[in-house]
């Protein structure tokens, strides 16, 4: 059990709770993060769970696929530090993480 | 190979000879006197050599009762599926029986069809094993007018085409066009009749898609019924969909017609940059900014192409949803009741009218190698259809699938959008719109009343309408 930090444009912070082994795509949608719309379920095929992780995390949420390049290519909003939410399998090594949420999903 | 495969690649050759032919020609000849010269040409070639194998024109016959058919005589190509309303039952039958379905002998010749949501997005997602390459849609591009267009082309060429229109529809600019499109919803809205039937489709749905497409092109205004027009015959082709139109010559006049008013749109747009304008955020004005389309109109089968995918695109499907969505309403009248107590849904109604109504009923792909799915081998060359009407009423995935419900948990899963790298770019502006024309409603009328049957477009592709007689009540004050 651990804590992580979303963060709305707006700057609406929402503390939640986690287990190792849950994404951060399912985690924001279990605590009713808005702004996360998680329209595929998790298939890396939608793009509209794109959150850009704190600069200091961005080394821990593991290394960026072929699949999840392709569709984060495709938003226009896309950061330094994007990530697919539902490609980062949280681990313990996350506890504190902190994530950015974008205006807009695509 | 069979003769009608034969025809069609040696067919498919000449186009590519030709293609290459147009674009060399495109910095000396106007593009549209180029598109009649092709029309000349084709239609010189038939007189030759005959046309190519295709289905022709297709005759209304009653559909048959899917429990008579042997499951390899299933055939979901048939145009009037939709129209009679037997599409429900065929893709059942499908999914319950045969989820990885070949089909031998269509009109459109030999096809697989995949019909239940978790295949479906399996080949959507999976782009390297299915390509878009050289059309989206059930049958084959006409004759001598082979038109590109990204939706069409796989990557890496698809991600760099897209992106360079993508920002045309992208969130951030939408959030500006609020305040236009609401405005245009609401004068639409004030002039309509009350207390008298009209038909809706027209008046409403074709109204308001085609200022909306006029405004995102920074089209001439008085002109937009072009774009609709252009956009009905190119998705109504008998040879791609199935649809009503099998007259060849007109669909050149046509394209002939939109490269003249396109080229004359992007030499206007070029001289106003020129002269020191600010760039706008309208699709044409993006291609001219994007590094490897800054020339399209060098090569105008691609330029064509493109144009023609943004314009039909976004035409009969939010035509179709915003007059789906009146009808789902009055076949649900306790959702009506659900929706008028309750404005905040209207959000969640909107993925649930695009859910239900699907108005585009597929996308094709061909495979790259041979794959397995549910035991079947689908071969190297093969054409797969994804069924999104099918998948969208998969029990598998959606609870009693076939109710309309505006407050559906899991509705944003739809799959109308499609998944993966080509998944729908204007879904944001969609969803946009069609929560404006229901917010817009709600305001304006106690009860949108469908009066009489509605009519149904001939299509294997596009589901819509083209009659739908409504009668208004206002809101009581």
């Amino acid at each position: 059990m651990g804590k992580i930090t979303f963060i709305e444009h707006d700057n609406t912070e929402h503390v939640t709770e986690f287990e190792a082994g849950t994404t951060l795509m399912q985690i924001a949608v279990d605590n009713a993060v808005p702004g996360i719309d998680g329209d595929c379920g998790g298939e890396c095929a939608c793009g509209t769970c794109h959150m850009i992780v704190a600069d200091e995390w961005f080394g821990k949420t593991g290394s960026i696929g072929d699949a999840e390049e392709q569709m984060l290519s495709m938003t226009p909003e896309r950061a330094q530090t994007s990530r697919l939410g539902c490609q980062v399998k949280t681990t313990a090594a996350m506890d504190g993480l902190t994530v950015h949420l974008p205006e807009f999903q695509m | 190979m069979t003769t009608q495969t034969q025809g069609i690649s040696q067919s498919l050759t000449m186009e590519a000879i030709q293609t290459k032919a147009v674009n060399a020609a495109a910095r000396v000849v106007p593009m549209h006197w180029q598109i009649l010269t092709l029309k000349a040409l084709v239609s010189a070639k038939k007189k030759i050599f005959g046309a190519r194998p295709g289905p022709g024109a297709f005759v209304e016959a009653p559909v048959p009762d899917i429990n008579t058919l042997a499951i390899e005589d299933v055939d979901v190509s048939n145009p009037f599926l939709y129209r009679q309303g037997q599409w429900g039952a065929y893709f059942k039958r499908l999914r319950d029986e045969a989820p990885v379905h070949y089909q031998e002998n269509s009109p459109f010749g030999k096809f697989w069809s995949v019909t239940r949501y978790d295949d479906i997005l399996f080949v959507d997602k999976n782009h390297e094993l299915f390509s878009s390459e050289p059309i989206i849609v059930l049958g084959n591009t006409p004759e001598g007018l082979p038109m590109e267009m990204f939706i069409a082309m796989d990557a890496p060429k698809h991600d760099v085409q897209r992106r360079s229109v993508q920002d045309a529809v992208a969130p951030r600019n939408l959030k500006e066009m609020e305040g236009l499109i609401r405005e245009r919803t609401g004068e639409v809205l004030d002039s309509l009749p009350l207390g008298t039937p009209f038909n809706w489709v027209p008046t409403v749905s074709k109204e308001l898609t085609g200022r909306m497409l006029a405004t995102l092109l920074d089209f001439p205004y008085e002109k937009r019924n072009k774009l609709i027009h252009w956009s009905d015959r190119f998705a109504g082709t008998a040879e791609t969909a199935g649809g009503e139109f099998t007259d060849d010559s007109e669909l050149f006049d046509c394209a002939a017609d939109m490269a003249r008013e396109f080229s004359l749109l992007w030499h206007d747009k070029k001289a106003r940059l020129a002269a020191g304008e600010a760039p706008s955020f309208d699709l044409v004005s993006l291609l001219q900014q994007g590094e490897d389309t800054k020339d399209m109109i060098n090569r105008p089968m691609e330029f064509l192409g493109n144009l023609a995918l943004l314009i039909i695109g976004g035409n009969d499907t939010t035509r179709n949803s915003m007059s789906g969505g009146v009808l789902a309403l009055n076949q649900f009248p306790e959702e009506f009741a659900k929706l008028k107590a309750n404005p905040q849904l209207i959000p969640n109604m909107v993925s649930e009218i695009i859910r239900w109504q699907t108005p585009l009923a597929h996308m094709r792909r061909i495979a790259t190698q041979d794959v397995e799915m549910h035991g079947q081998t689908i071969k190297k060359g093969d054409r797969v259809v994804m069924w999104y009407a099918s998948g969208n009423r998969d029990e598998r995935k959606f609870e009693n699938p076939d109710q309309f419900i505006i407050d559906r948990q899991d509705v944003r899963n739809h799959i109308s959008f499609g998944y993966g790298i080509h998944r729908c770019m204007g879904n944001r502006l969609a969803e946009l719109q069609l929560r404006i024309l229901w917010e817009e409603l709600l305001k304006r009328f106690d009860d949108i009343e469908v009066v009489g049957e509605p009519e149904r477009v001939q299509s294997n592709f596009v589901r819509g309408y083209s009659e739908l007689m409504v009668k208004l009540t206002p809101k009581q004050q």
